[in-house]
């Protein structure tokens, strides 16, 4: 097999065996902290046959193991089980709340990548000239902010001081696409300020690195311009290390999605996550706690796997 | 020496902070749950940063929530650097399998992002004070045992390691009086990021209605309380939010200061 191939699907490999085991921690890990798991969904007033009701119907008198298995298949084959709360099936109720996450986090991505990319590129032109210092000291502030005081920051200067969004994120079935990207307006500037600070930084440094070989000495010696020196010659390299902080910063989204989503009341994965750990309904918290799991580490997987393919030294072997 | 404006900025506000917090009892006008104005007044004399959505003195609980908040995460982040640097050392010096073993799982940990477990532990256990530094605490020592462990690597292999080996030292004494002492800087100026980190986190779950709870308070907590507020364009709400922030940034700019004065002491560029 070739050397790149071989790498690759080791990496697979030791995605898939994480997300297994990831399972496993999610699932019999949450039996193993201390206290009855019947006792604290259902808290301290609750009657002895209550807890012999939901321990009957979580399937908690069976073996932890046959649980897990069955657990497992279920997810393999689509059927998330059903929810505590309103018996509602979890996979349906996820359906619609995925894409919407998605849409979400997809829309910050298209803004946040190139923007990360072009500014961390002048950074790196002008470094410590003042558009690098202007860039740095606002990318400092940022990446100090959690979500959620970023998101209130935004909220109150563009639904207060300059009144052009609504506050709440209202997406429904029947909108246009516009419609939709009007609505999630505040959220997406929320998310594109949280993760642009720490790429724009990795690339900057990134460029920097390169900017120190010899080849770009000659490429200066040769007579060409600074910015041609760094989008010709600097930037094709510094490619690799590049991407793979994007996908890193990718799967950060992911989380950022869960509390911005709580602040805009956008109706979608994380908030269903947050609304149901309050309900102490286990089923989707775990459900929807493996598919976060899982995106986060097919996404980190990605940033390899990228690396892999992009090291010239992998693909050209003696 | 001399300390840089950015740095003197950063150890004025932090120190500003820490004493706010330790002595929030004698400081504060008002008890933490005193609904003792209308709701929304203004800045006046009695209540100097006005009144929350329920008529509470905001500059009262923002003392408290100092205090909750400085103190939450100051006890998970040392937690979690005690036991992160702790087992961190012991890798680096032992290695063989207990390295293997303890590197691994904190691989595991550390592919899912904290949150995500932190709230699938707080739907089975509640959130009392212990329980959340216990959280944090532990999901964050797994950075700290990655930057010690590859620290403490590092000077594993110096000649005085060795020669403490081959006198015949134990290995609690090479990991406390041979690495520790020369380790101590870069861990300082994490210890620093770590303590944001946790500032950060429990401000995240009080703000999701998970952590910190009724009737104490931290600064998450009143964001979420009065977000309504926020909404109404009362201008007093985002005041927690700035107490977040202008905490974050004061102690990276101690830590920076740290870090590039470990780093120049290292010998610079060259090294």
């Amino acid at each position: 097999m070739h050397p790149v191939l071989k790498l690759v699907v080791q990496r697979i490999a030791l995605g898939l065996v994480l997300l297994l085991i990831i399972s496993v921690v999610i699932f019999l890990g949450v039996e193993a902290l201390p206290g009855d798991t019947a006792q604290a969904i259902l808290g301290q007033s609750a009657t002895p046959q209550a807890l012999e009701n939901l321990r009957a119907e979580m399937g908690l008198d069976q073996p932890a193991l046959t649980r897990y298995f069955h657990w497992l298949g279920g997810i393999l084959t689509g059927d998330l089980g059903t929810a505590l709360t309103n018996k509602a099936d979890i996979a349906k109720s996820i359906g619609s709340k995925l894409g919407n996450t998605l849409f979400l986090a997809g829309s910050a991505a298209v803004i946040a990548v190139p923007l990360a990319i072009l500014l961390g590129t002048i950074a790196a032109r002008y470094a410590g000239r003042w558009p690098d210092k202007l860039i740095s000291a606002i990318t400092l502030t940022t990446i100090s902010l959690p979500e959620f005081v970023a998101a209130y920051f935004v909220i109150f200067f563009l639904t207060q001081v300059f009144p052009i969004f609504q506050p709440v994120s209202l997406v429904l079935p029947g909108m246009g696409f516009w419609e939709k990207l009007h609505a999630i307006a505040l959220p997406v500037i929320v998310l594109v300020m949280v993760v642009l600070a720490h790429m724009m930084r990795m690339t900057r440094a990134a460029i920097l690195n390169v900017m120190q070989s010899a080849y770009i000495e000659t490429a200066e010696l040769k007579g060409l311009t600074p910015m041609q020196v760094v989008w010709r010659h600097a930037f094709p390299n510094a490619i690799a290390p590049v991407v793979s902080v994007v996908m890193l910063n990718l799967a950060y989204l992911v989380v950022g999605v869960v509390v911005v989503e709580v602040v805009f009341s956008y109706n979608a994965l994380g908030k269903y996550l947050v609304d149901h750990v309050t309900k102490r309904d286990l089923p989707v918290v775990q459900a929807v706690g493996l598919i976060f799991a899982a995106v986060y580490i097919f996404l980190n997987m990605a940033a390899d796997i990228i690396g892999i393919l992009s090291n010239p030294r992998l693909r050209h072997p003696k | 020496m001399r300390i840089p404006i950015s740095a003197l900025i950063g150890l004025t506000l932090t120190g500003m902070f820490l004493f706010v917090a330790i002595f929030a009892q004698w400081l504060a006008p008002y008890a933490v749950g005193d609904s003792s104005g209308a709701q929304w007044e203004g800045m006046s004399a009695t209540h100097w940063l006005g009144t929350d959505t329920i008529g509470r003195d905001i500059l009262s609980r923002l003392i408290f929530g100092a205090q909750i908040t400085i103190f939450v995460a100051l006890a998970s982040s040392i937690l979690s650097f005690s036991l992160g640097a702790f087992l961190g050392f012991t890798a680096a010096v032992q290695g063989g399998w207990i390295d293997q073993g303890l590197s691994r799982l904190v691989d595991l940990v550390m592919a899912v992002p904290s949150l995500i477990i932190a709230l699938v532990v707080l739907t089975i256990m509640s959130p009392n004070l212990i329980v959340l530094i216990l959280i944090m605490g532990l999901l964050d020592s797994t950075r700290v045992f990655r930057l010690s462990r590859a620290v403490a690597a590092d000077i594993a292999v110096m000649d005085y390691v060795e020669a403490a080996r081959l006198r015949g030292e134990k290995g609690t004494w090479v990991i406390f009086r041979e690495i520790l002492p020369n380790a101590l800087s870069p861990l300082v100026a994490e210890f620093g990021l770590r303590f944001i980190f946790a500032v950060l986190f429990i401000s995240t779950l009080s703000f999701l209605g998970l952590g910190i709870q009724p009737p104490l308070t931290d600064w998450g907590g009143m964001l979420q309380e009065n977000k309504i507020g926020i909404t109404q364009g009362k201008s007093a709400a985002l005041l927690p939010a700035f107490a977040i922030l202008s905490l974050a940034i004061s102690v990276n700019l101690v830590a920076d200061w740290i870090l590039t004065r470990t780093s120049s002491l290292k010998g610079g560029r060259g090294g």
